[in-house]
């Protein structure tokens, strides 16, 4: 089986995150890079079916050169190989963009499968993996907390607001997982000396057949209009329990009319 | 004034609050339609959508609609906005909604806006990012603005429409039915609202140090009729399921009320409740940073406050 995993390089949420005041897009170069959390159990999820099911875990990110850092870390835990697709023309893509950049990059590699996670800790869109099987054609298996694969057939739990859906496809598909669904395995010594020698593919715009008017900053379908620092919160009032905290808490909710 | 599609979301034939609020917001921008994908459509149904300022209702009366995963509804809504040509689409910023959104996004071309908590003339909708560091106002400069809006953005306030129904013939596309759903299964979890709707949510975190102690979380919740919530130390250290976490990597919630027992306010945290409109702390550290989003804060043992606030709300009701 062919699987492709979709990583994302984030900005570590323990750092304070930034808009560039030039562009509005995310200030990728004043953080440290980190891979999305979320990613690392599709990566995991993604071996398991390997170790299961046989065949090779193709790694692919779209981001700059500094994210190569992000493909190290997923060959390290035991992927095959790995394809960065990078230009520069693809910086500021939106969610749309991307969905079509990553489309055709996964149209080029081929794929059985293609796992994501569920959204990335930067844009937080969550629109990724429904996007990609819009546009490949292939079933929606998203949101899953339990992938079974059997032959040609899948099958996944997708959680729901009052469960979960017992959902069934056939390969090849797109599948995004939740956190949960799995441990993520910690690189070995041994994986992070061997994934420094695993080939990862170079992919430019023209090499994927992305239309460079249809990418980046400049063709974006939305935009931010202004951005700034969220206000302080009004600073509140804080009591020290001698006794009747819960009682002084209850007062404050009365006076706001919540009892 | 111009069309505007609100996505109904229900279970059961139920209406969830969201939608309302939805139609609430539509009609300060134009005239709301909803649409309603699947069966269930009943009398009371379409009689609340009208209450709330639906002045059409498209109603989409299929299993096919609902029994494969998302491409149907995103087709229904890709038709209606091709037939129609309203001004924008609305769909609830819940996962699923976003996924809708998503792919009708792509089926027409169109921008879209995702986790919008407001949303103004020109469909400019407000956002809030980076865990709420960051608010940033954005709008949809190509197709049909799609904006998926937070649940509790706004009051939901009836005012009657027309709630004129309009039945739309739906057959799915063969691609749209890729994904099917052969089961739903509802796990139960008791008469509490659900998490990302409540207008109340009550959560615990590290502080509570047992999934036993979990009950006095639950039963402050019970007495204000809220959802529980939990962080991220307590559903890792499995005292509480982990449907529940709200955080970064878990739900995100904006009610009107929420309550954090001790939970100390990681980033991690409340970038899932930081647009919450009052927010209440119970920790026994001074120095935890949920305090500095505080409205009201108790720094004290909140196996003393809490059980006492209960008692108190009991007493007041």
């Amino acid at each position: 089986m062919n699987i492709v995993v979709c990583v994302k390089q984030v900005p570590d949420t323990a750092t304070e995150r930034k808009l560039r005041p030039d562009d509005k897009t995310l200030d990728r170069d004043a953080v440290d890079g980190v891979v999305n959390e979320l990613d690392e159990y599709a990566v995991e999820e993604a071996l398991r079916l390997k170790e299961a099911h046989g065949g090779e875990v193709t790694v692919l990110t779209m981001g700059p050169a500094k994210a190569t850092e992000t493909i190290r870390k997923a060959l390290a835990m035991g992927a095959d190989k790995a394809v960065h697709l990078s230009d520069d023309a693809l910086h500021g893509s939106d969610a749309l963009s991307t969905s079509y950049a990553m489309a055709q990059a996964l149209k080029k590699i081929g794929f059985d499968l293609v796992i994501l996670g569920s959204e990335s800790t930067d844009a937080r869109t969550g629109v990724l993996a429904a996007m990609l099987a819009e546009r490949l054609g292939a079933p929606q298996l998203t949101l899953a907390r339990k992938v079974e694969v059997n032959g040609s057939a899948i099958a996944i739990e997708r959680i729901t607001d009052y469960g979960y859906d017992k959902v069934e496809a056939t390969l090849p598909a797109v599948v995004s997982v939740v956190e949960k669904i799995n441990e993520p395995r910690y690189p070995s010594f041994k994986g992070i000396m061997a994934a420094k020698k695993k080939p990862v593919e170079a992919l430019g715009i023209a090499d994927a057949s992305v239309d460079a008017s249809a990418v980046g900053l400049a063709a974006a379908y939305s935009e931010v209009a202004e951005f700034a620092a969220a206000p302080p919160r009004a600073a509140g009032t804080i009591v020290k329990d001698e006794g009747d905290g819960g009682v002084k808490a209850a007062d404050f909710l009365a006076s706001k009319k919540f009892i | 004034m111009s069309e505007i599609l609100v996505l109904v979301e229900h279970v059961d034939g139920e209406i969830k609050k969201v939608t309302l609020e939805l139609l609430t917001l539509a009609r300060t921008l134009g005239e709301p339609s909803a649409v309603w994908a699947g069966p269930g459509c009943g009398d009371a149904a379409k009689a609340k959508l009208a209450e709330y300022g639906a002045d059409k209702i498209y109603v989409a009366d299929s299993d096919e609609v609902v029994n494969y995963v998302v491409a149907p509804k995103a087709e229904l809504l890709a038709r209606l906005v091709a037939d129609k040509s309203p001004a924008a689409v609305l769909v609830a910023s819940t996962i699923e909604g976003k996924e809708v959104a998503g792919r009708l996004a792509v089926k027409t071309d169109s921008g879209v806006i995702t986790d919008a908590v407001g949303l103004g003339e020109g469909f400019v909708a407000d956002q809030s990012i980076f865990g709420g560091g960051v608010n940033v106002r954005s709008r949809v400069t190509k197709g049909t603005p799609i904006v998926a809006v937070r649940p509790n953005s706004t009051a939901p306030v009836a005012a009657a429409g027309a709630g004129a129904e309009e039945k739309v013939e739906v057959a799915p596309s063969e691609a749209a039915r890729a994904a099917k759903i052969v089961e739903r299964v509802k796990e139960e979890k008791g008469a509490r609202p659900e998490l990302t709707e409540a207008a109340i949510v009550v959560s615990g975190g590290r502080g509570v140090g047992s999934a036993e102690n979990f009950a006095i979380i639950e039963k402050l919740a019970d007495s204000l009729g809220a959802a529980v919530g939990a962080s991220r130390a307590a559903t890792d250290a499995k005292w509480y399921p982990h449907q529940f976490q709200v955080g970064q990597t878990g739900k995100t919630v904006s009610p009107q009320l929420y309550i954090a027992a001790g939970i100390s306010g990681a980033i991690q945290h409340r970038a899932g409740m930081q647009t919450s409109k009052t927010i209440i702390v119970v920790n026994k550290d001074p120095e935890a940073p949920i305090f500095e989003i505080a409205d009201f804060g108790v720094v004290g043992d909140l196996f003393q406050v809490v059980p006492q606030l209960t008692e108190e709300i009991e007493k007041r009701k």
